[in-house]
């Protein structure tokens, strides 16, 4: 079954009953072993044992960016091809990112008490990620107020695409800017910066994350597909009766 | 000493994962049940899409 198969909503309710309990499973079997190597972590010679945050941070960082990613994409799939699964697409992942990129933000806040004094500060990467988080609580607004989905679908593609321009600041915010957030240390110019015993749970615990999104989205996308049903046939109801 | 000092704040991360991770999964699940209960109970009163409709409305008539 191609891609261009899937796009059809029907189709994809039945790839999605088929490959969910699979998802599931390796996801949990993925967490389970990602936990396993973030425990069994060696601390760090400067952080000590609070670098065992950061494999739960630096992955929800990811993630947060990567959901807003794929809403750009769908965001394009709405406003230029009019994709059937586009817009179910780019609703089903606003409250996933904005969970993982809430959980950014108190995981950071979390690990910032013990290592800068700080809770909060208002520097170039929090503030970029938090303006994530609220351009996400924007779009999930704005799915909320307009009724009709596909006029929903418009204006949350345009504030989805304008909203992108946050991405690449998050990413360079480090570079542009004089941070207390540590500059990058994974995928840079030169290598990762941090030792292979505590890179590699990272990037196990960052697949495991990754799976989660994708189970999640897959589970959200079928909701919201048996939701529109749902308002289509309560339309032809409403319609009957009157 | 330092490991025992910094505790509350890894075992917070860790519980906030877990809540939040919590969440995610009982939203997506509870809200499957809601639409698939929805749409039985609307099938099971006659309403039904067009294509759908159509469907049975083909296998009525080779019937």
């Amino acid at each position: 079954m191609s891609l261009i198969d899937l796009a059809n909503p029907s189709r994809f309710l039945k790839f999605a009953d088929r490959v969910l309990p699979w998802l599931g499973g390796v996801t949990v079997i993925a967490l389970a072993f990602g936990l396993n190597q973030a425990m069994g972590a060696p601390d760090d010679y400067q952080q000590g044992a609070t670098v065992k945050i950061m494999f739960l941070h630096v992955p929800s960082a990811w993630l947060g960016m990567l959901a807003w990613g794929i809403m750009s994409i769908a965001a394009l799939g709405t406003l230029v091809w009019r994709h059937p699964l586009a817009d179910v697409a780019a609703k089903a992942a606003a409250p996933i990112g904005a969970a993982f990129t809430l959980l950014c933000l108190v995981t950071g806040s979390l690990w910032g008490r013990p290592e800068w004094g700080t809770y909060w500060v208002w520097d170039a990467r929090l503030t970029s990620e938090l303006v994530l988080f609220l351009l996400y609580l924007g779009v999930i607004a704005l799915w909320r107020t307009v009724e009709d989905p596909s006029r929903a679908a418009r204006a949350a593609a345009i504030l989805t695409l304008v909203g992108a321009v946050d991405l690449p600041i998050i990413k360079f915010s480090v570079d542009w800017w004089n941070t207390l957030h540590q500059g990058e240390s994974v995928f840079r110019f030169g290598g990762s910066t941090i030792y292979p015993t505590i890179l590699v749970p990272l990037l196990v615990m960052a697949v495991a994350f990754t799976l989660l999104f994708v189970t999640l989205h897959v589970a959200a996308m079928r909701n919201e597909i048996l939701r529109r049903r749902v308002r289509t046939l309560r339309l032809m109801r409403a319609q009957a009766t009157n | 000493m330092e490991a025992i000092n910094h505790l509350p704040f890894i075992v917070g991360s860790y519980a906030a994962a877990f809540v939040v991770v919590a969440l995610l999964v009982a939203w997506v699940m509870i809200d499957f049940r809601t639409q698939r209960r929805a749409l039985a109970d609307l099938e099971m009163r006659g309403f039904a899409r067009r294509s759908a409709a159509a469907a049975l409305a083909q296998a009525k008539e080779e019937a």
